[in-house]
């Protein structure tokens, strides 16, 4: 058995020690925010923080995380109560089909929790492991750039 | 207004369900098995005897109760190959198990035999053409006697892969008042629901399409959807339990449909003073196994092959062909970024054998009000070719940096060379000629008793913004708050075919057929005494419902047989500068800078325009500089994020977008197509650019440092 804290709760996993965070999180903890985009670390789809850094979940086999703080996308917002973050997303124009949006937006918190600044070629750098089809990135990186600034 | 985004809270928290989130009882993990070789006479299919099959329920083409075609244009392609085969990658039969990890293993159990058939690979080999076109303008003979020279260039692009993050997938399942249904990530609910039909003979209204968030399309989730729904669904009326079917990357891009390449080349005579007296262009398309859409592809490339250009004496002629190769098939543009690269690079090339500034040349023969296009339509309306090339060309400092990039050049121990270079395009929005007469296409607005104001459409949102654009247009028609109206999810069962999401159509037609039934609920409203502003106690227990069709603009005439008429009611215009740098010593390319205008005829959503704009930027940088489908034996050598490269913040420089707008009469508000226009103009523009740079006419797509280099040994290279 797994110990984890994920999103602040504390979670048991029972399974194989080598079954992939990405799938754990979303079959097991039901938390199916977390997106599934190429399953081998190339488009940041999956990105949660593990310990505040940002990790792809297909990458990382579940035993890795025993005893360490995992954070996904469900811990930002709700539809509801969008954090400041979300919020800038939806009035720049961040996010369009929303595959990418999940682990845009992981990285994008990761980026500001650890005082990134507000400089569009540092967030272009932080968000270059994220791949996005639909938005071309500018409008995103508008996005990140409005959430440091009302930080 | 820069409304927000309808969905966009559920998008931004993980809340929005894409097919692969819906968790389904008694589910089986479904797992195609497909051909390895690219053509050959199947003989016998074995199912590894040390492997445990229990609980894996296997589908073949034996198992289809009715038709086993893939209805699209033609019934040539098998749901499930029974006899033949004729690509790699081609589905031979589905199998599931209730665990995931299983059924790929199973899969991985069977093992076909063939008798191996001999492929054709190279489209300029091919025997079979599946459908050819041919445009006729004026004498060409005559046109080409007058002039003063004749330029000539042949040019080639490649395969592109829509790479939409969220891969293809479906689930299926049947209710038990007998009810099929499929749910899954597509553009075109009716589609799928029309091409199941003849698989699964049944009442109509007991096949029911539903659409989930959908994780991206650029066209692949236009056709390709039809065939794993009917896998899923036979899978699962087989197993007699839900189905899901759900493609890994690798899967996804091997095996679905992608930009059909092409050759391309134009022949045409010029004035000295530039202007165009001739246009021979001749078209060939790969379009790989089974039709598909190919014929409306080719359609659409060669209506755009002449570019926004006049000229009297035109011929186009277009062919696609078949290969043994994965059907290629609807990516954004829909061959029209294949024959307006050409296009727009030859009038490079002209400007160069003419010894004059290519503007300049552009300026003289672009559209304007009453030009006669190549099929002989008169522009009456809406055409801002030139405001988008004055804006953009203005925005850029186009000549200021063009000077400053030679003065770069001229220094000898720079370590890159930088160059600036220019297209301007046009793109029909909307389905081409009588496409949308054979639509008609249907779409309603209606109230609630609770006085809810509901968008009845087919119209599905993919990422480009329907859901919200849709919802403006009813906002504005019937001047209450964007906020009021609620956007039906795609269901066939609860929906209208307001016709498939493509071609740049949907806020066009979809938005006016909208825009007509507000209007209508406005005048029964006003004829029961209802006064604005409105209030949602005036709407409660209205209760009223009212579905457009479409119909046919009394002056739009076309002759689909000889292709002469009015191929588009509008067309949008879009030019871009791009200036690139390009270093000596890896001869890879760096952008600079961009700057796009576009003429969208009104911006409904100046946020969703741009983004529309900017995405498909984007997919065009990569077009031109990074995306390459490597082939092997026909099939995909490198289905992968890591070696199948798209552009990520890196390698996009900051987009500075300028929307022109010309009011279009029957748009909704003025409004033409968005989607497609973008993709369009960056791969010339960029190649100019590598062209102003170095010296070197690169005539093929992508322009990897590879080709610089080769093109570098090839002719005499400029000093270092
Ligand atoms: S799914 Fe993990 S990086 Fe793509
Ligand atoms: S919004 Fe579609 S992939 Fe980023």
């Amino acid at each position: 058995m797994i110990e984890l804290r994920v999103n602040g709760r504390k979670r048991r996993f029972r399974g194989p020690a080598f079954k992939r965070l990405l799938d754990v999180l979303r079959e097991d903890f039901r938390l199916t925010g977390t997106k599934e985009g190429c399953g081998e670390g190339e488009c940041g789809a999956c990105t949660v923080l593990i310990d505040g850094e940002p990790v792809n979940a297909c990458l990382v086999p579940v035993c890795q995380v025993a005893g360490r703080r995992v954070e996904t996308v469900e811990a930002l917002g709700t539809p509801e109560g969008l954090s400041p973050l979300q919020k800038a997303f939806l009035e720049a124009g961040g996010t369009q089909c929303g595959i990418c949006t999940p682990g845009m937006l992981v990285t994008a918190w990761a980026y500001l929790r650890s005082g990134g600044r507000d400089d569009p070629d540092a967030i272009r750098v932080a968000l270059s492991g994220n791949l996005c089809r639909c938005t071309g990135y500018q409008q995103i990186v508008e996005s990140v750039l409005t959430a440091v600034r009302r930080r | 207004m820069r409304s927000r985004r309808k969905e966009g809270p559920e998008k931004l928290t993980g809340v929005a369900k894409y097919i692969d989130d819906f968790r389904f009882q008694d589910v089986l993990h479904a797992v195609t098995v497909r051909a390895t070789v690219p053509r050959g006479r199947i003989k016998q299919i074995h199912f590894d005897p040390s492997f445990d099959w229990t609980g894996v329920v296997v589908a073949t083409a034996d198992d289809i109760p009715g038709e086993n075609t893939v209805l699209l244009i033609e019934r040539d392609q098998p749901v499930l190959a029974r006899d033949e085969v004729r690509h790699v990658e081609e589905p031979l039969l589905v199998l599931g198990h209730p665990d995931r990890a299983m059924a790929y293993d199973a899969s991985k159990h069977v093992r076909i035999d063939y008798d191996p058939l001999e492929p054709v690979l190279d489209p300029e080999r091919s025997s079979t053409v599946f459908k050819s076109f041919e445009i006729q303008k004026g004498d060409l003979e005559a046109g080409f006697a007058e002039a003063d020279a004749i330029v000539e260039e042949e040019y080639r692009v490649p395969h592109q892969e829509q790479a939409y993050i969220e891969t293809n997938g479906i689930a299926a399942w049947e209710e038990s008042d007998g009810t099929l249904v499929v749910l899954g990530s597509m553009q075109c609910p009716y589609y799928v629901h029309k091409a199941l039909l003849p698989i699964f003979p049944r009442d109509p209204g007991k096949i029911r399409v539903i659409q989930a968030a959908t994780g991206g399309g650029f066209g692949g989730k236009e056709e390709y959807p039809n065939i794993i729904a009917a896998h899923a669904a036979l899978l699962a009326l087989k197993a007699k339990r839900p189905v899901k079917l759900v493609y890994d990357r690798h899967e996804d891009m091997r095996a679905t449909t992608k930009r059909h390449p092409a050759r391309i080349r134009h022949r045409t005579g010029v004035r000295r003073d530039g202007t165009l007296v001739a246009q021979d262009i001749d078209v060939l398309m790969d379009g790989g196994a089974y039709i598909t859409l190919s014929p409306v592809v080719l359609s659409r490339g060669i209506l755009h092959a002449s570019g926004p250009y006049e000229c009297p004496n035109v011929r186009i002629r277009g062919r696609v062909v078949a290969t043994n190769t994965p059907p290629n098939g609807a990516f954004r543009g829909f061959g029209a970024p294949q024959t307006l690269f050409a296009a727009e690079l030859h009038m490079e090339k002209i400007a160069k054998t003419l010894g004059i500034d290519s503007v300049a040349l552009r300026r003289k023969n672009l559209f304007r009000l009453g030009s006669t296009t190549a099929t002989g339509q008169v522009l009456r309306e809406s055409v801002g070719a030139r405001q988008t090339l004055d804006r953009a060309l203005e925005k850029s400092q186009y000549s200021r940096r063009k000077k400053a990039a030679a003065r770069w050049n001229r220094v000898r121990k720079n370590p890159t060379w930088r160059g600036v270079g220019l297209a301007t395009v046009f793109h029909g929005a909307g389905f081409t000629g009588s496409g949308e007469i054979f639509l008609k296409s249907r779409a309603g607005v209606r109230l609630t008793p609770a006085g809810d104001i509901v968008v009845d459409a087919a119209s599905t949102e993919i990422g480009q913004g329907t859901t919200s654009i849709l919802a403006q247009i009813v906002a504005e028609a019937l001047d209450v708050p964007y906020e009021w109206i609620r956007v039906e999810t795609p269901d066939t069962n609860q929906v209208p075919n307001s016709g498939p999401t493509v071609a740049s159509r949907t806020c066009m037609i979809v938005g006016g057929l909208l825009e007509r039934s507000a209007d209508k609920i406005k005048e029964r409203l006003a004829a029961d005494g209802v006064r604005w502003p409105l209030t949602r106690a005036a709407l409660r227990g209205k209760n009223l419902s009212i579905t457009e069709e479409f119909e046919k603009p009394g002056e739009i005439e076309w002759d689909e047989e000889t292709y002469r008429g009015d191929a588009y009611g509008a067309y949008g215009y879009a030019t871009l500068v791009a200036e690139v740098e390009v270093d000596k010593l890896t001869y890879e390319v760096t952008i600079r800078d961009v700057v796009t205008a576009q003429d969208v005829g009104r911006a409904i959503n100046p946020l969703l325009v741009e983004g529309q704009i900017l995405g498909g930027t984007v997919q065009g940088i990569g077009y031109a500089l990074l995306e390459n489908v490597v082939f092997e034996n026909g099939a995909m050598a490198n289905a992968q994020f890591t070696n199948y490269v798209i552009p990520t913040t890196l390698d996009t420089p900051p987009i500075r977008v300028e929307i022109v707008e010309e009011p279009y009469s029957r748009g909704p508000f003025g409004a033409k197509g968005v989607g497609e226009l973008p993709m369009d103009v960056p791969a010339p523009a960029i190649v100019a650019a590598i062209h102003d740079a170095t010296g070197l006419f690169l005539t093929a797509l992508p322009a990897l440092p590879e080709q610089i280099e080769e093109a570098f040994h090839d002719r005499a290279p400029r000093q270092r």
